[in-house]
């Protein structure tokens, strides 16, 4: 622990923009304890600091956990729709799929689609005459986890669109709207009041399961946490550090959907007054 | 008050075009036989009043009109144009074609016990929201022609609120207006005021009363016998699937001819 704080403290003092002056230095040094001046310059944003790796790493996670999000609530709209109101063989199809992605642990399946996956789209092509591809990590990262989600997704908007009244989907079928015209009119936005909670707790969820996506390599924010962890033998700083990211992303994301669920329930009266 | 009111009434020309005809329509709900061959028909100008004791099936046949319920069997005509069934792989009756059958429900406006007004809309995007989507009216337009309709029913201010946050009866003016606003060929209410408080009644009644006097085709379900003799120019009234004994309000509460009818007037009256 001396050893790396001696090592790195002059650096961080110039990373960190500090003045170079020796008092003020030593001012710091009287303050701050060491322990915590290693750890400012271990998760500094510029090299020889980590911090820029986690940053990275933690857009990644965004990045894929938004996407697999959109992909399952894609799935999730159209697993919903095709449960409710599919004839018998997409219904059995659906629930094949929502109850094998559910018994299966996320783990297993992301390592079963990720490697049978790709094999397979690039069998296929082989079979057809075309070249292999490079199919990018990111890409089968958000397929994989969207897959995943979109099982969740499909059941809690199946629930949020039994919840609607409805008289109100009746309504929009006897003023002769189309089905696409009433999904995207009516079912939709008058269920995302009862489905928010529920697609709330998919996004936390999905945040997090990126965190699965270290086993097959790919760079997010856990795998940039363990190949800074691992070269600089701070496992508590950085394993604490990206804690508080996870910590931290919950937070902006709950702000977030506060607002989005007030803008849903738009025209449901407050519970405030109902207490 | 007989005389006065039949004077209002809007009395439709013998030769003017026929909005509905149903024809020995059945309905059944699994071993439920409902409706068991009943007849009606509507022509332009004309105020059809369907009375009848609870599981008579008066509300299954309006709903049938347009195919918010499948006729198990019969001939349904809107407009002159018959509506195409065909049966499904179940053996149900369902609507043969899509287009056809979003085309005539485009064209009768339904008000609903339950006022099934959109929650998420306030009420002027719930008048505008079949104008523009569905009949392709330009937004502005529809806006300009759903602020007059919610005037109309005495909504003006109430023109950016959310049904939530009305009464029952506000609710179900409001919902009047937004069928007012695809400018039906025919209006369809199933018990329009079944579901408000008794003060709430007046405010609605008075509403459709005044569609009537101006010669709006209507198909009305309701409990409201009142009413019915003031505004119908013909009544129908259903036992056990079947039309039991029909004709002018005059004749079907004045001098009801069926046993079953008399006692069921005498018994809400």
């Amino acid at each position: 622990m001396v050893e790396i704080h001696r090592r790195v403290l002059p650096r961080a003092e110039i990373a960190g923009g500090f003045s170079a002056s020796n008092s003020r230095a030593t001012l710091i040094d009287a303050f701050v304890p060491a322990w915590a001046a290693s750890a400012i310059a271990l998760l500094s944003p510029v090299p020889p600091g980590w911090g820029g790796t986690l940053i990275v790493g933690l857009l990644h996670t965004i990045e894929i956990a938004v996407g697999a999000t959109c992909l399952g609530l894609l799935i999730g709209i159209g697993g919903a729709s095709g449960k409710l109101y599919g004839g018998p063989v997409v219904r059995d199809l659906l629930a094949v799929y929502t109850t094998v992605v559910r018994a299966v642990p996320e783990l297993v399946l992301i390592l079963l689609l990720y490697y049978a996956g790709t094999d397979l789209i690039n069998q296929m092509l082989t079979a057809m005459g075309y070249q292999r591809m490079d199919i990018s990590g990111l890409a089968a990262g958000i397929a994989v986890l969207g897959f995943c989600q979109g099982a969740y997704s499909t059941e809690v908007i199946r629930g949020a669109i039994l919840a609607i009244p409805q008289g109100q989907i009746e309504a929009a079928r006897a003023y002769g709207m189309s089905p696409g015209l009433l999904l995207r009119r009516i079912t939709l936005p008058a269920m995302l009041p009862f489905a928010i909670p529920g697609l709330a707790n998919l996004w936390l969820i999905a945040t997090k399961d990126t965190a699965l996506l270290a086993v097959v390599g790919f760079f997010e924010l856990t795998l940039a946490t363990r190949q800074a962890a691992g070269v600089t033998k701070a496992y508590l700083t950085f394993f604490v550090a990206a804690g508080a990211i996870y910590l931290l992303l919950t937070l902006v994301s709950n702000l977030i959907i506060g607002r989005i669920e007030s803008w849903a329930r738009r025209g449901m009266p407050s519970l405030k007054e109902a207490r | 008050m007989t005389a006065p009111a039949t004077a209002l009434k809007h009395t439709a020309q013998n030769g003017a075009a026929e909005a509905i005809h149903v024809q020995n329509l059945h309905k059944n709900f699994g071993k439920l036989h409902v409706l068991k061959g009943v007849s009606l028909s509507a022509r332009d100008g004309e105020v059809i009043a369907i009375i009848g004791g609870s599981g008579s099936g008066k509300s299954t046949l309006l709903r049938c009109i347009n195919c918010l319920e499948n006729p198990t069997s019969g001939i349904i005509r809107v407009n002159g144009e018959e509506i195409k069934l065909k049966a499904d792989s179940y053996g149900h009756t369902v609507p043969a074609d899509r287009k056809q059958i979003e085309r005539i429900r485009s064209k009768l406006g339904m008000v609903f016990q339950n006022f099934n007004l959109w929650s998420h809309m306030t009420l002027i995007e719930n008048v505008i929201e079949v104008p523009v989507h569905v009949l392709g009216v330009k937004r502005d337009v529809a806006i300009g022609e759903a602020e007059k309709l919610l005037a109309r029913v005495g909504l003006t201010e109430k023109r950016d609120v959310y049904p939530a946050y009305l009464s029952g009866g506000q609710q179900q003016r409001a919902a009047i207006a937004r069928a007012l606003a695809i400018n039906p060929r025919v209006m369809l209410f199933d018990e329009p005021t079944s579901a408000l408080d008794p003060e709430l009644v007046g405010e609605v009644l008075k509403v459709i009363g005044d569609l009537a006097r101006e010669g709006r085709t209507m198909v009305l379900v309701t409990h409201e016998m009142k009413f019915a003799r003031e505004v119908a120019t013909h009544v129908v009234y259903l036992h056990n699937g079947l039309v039991e004994e029909e004709g002018p309000p005059e004749q079907i509460f004045g001098a009801p001819k069926s046993e079953r009818l008399k006692q069921f007037i005498r018994n809400i009256s």
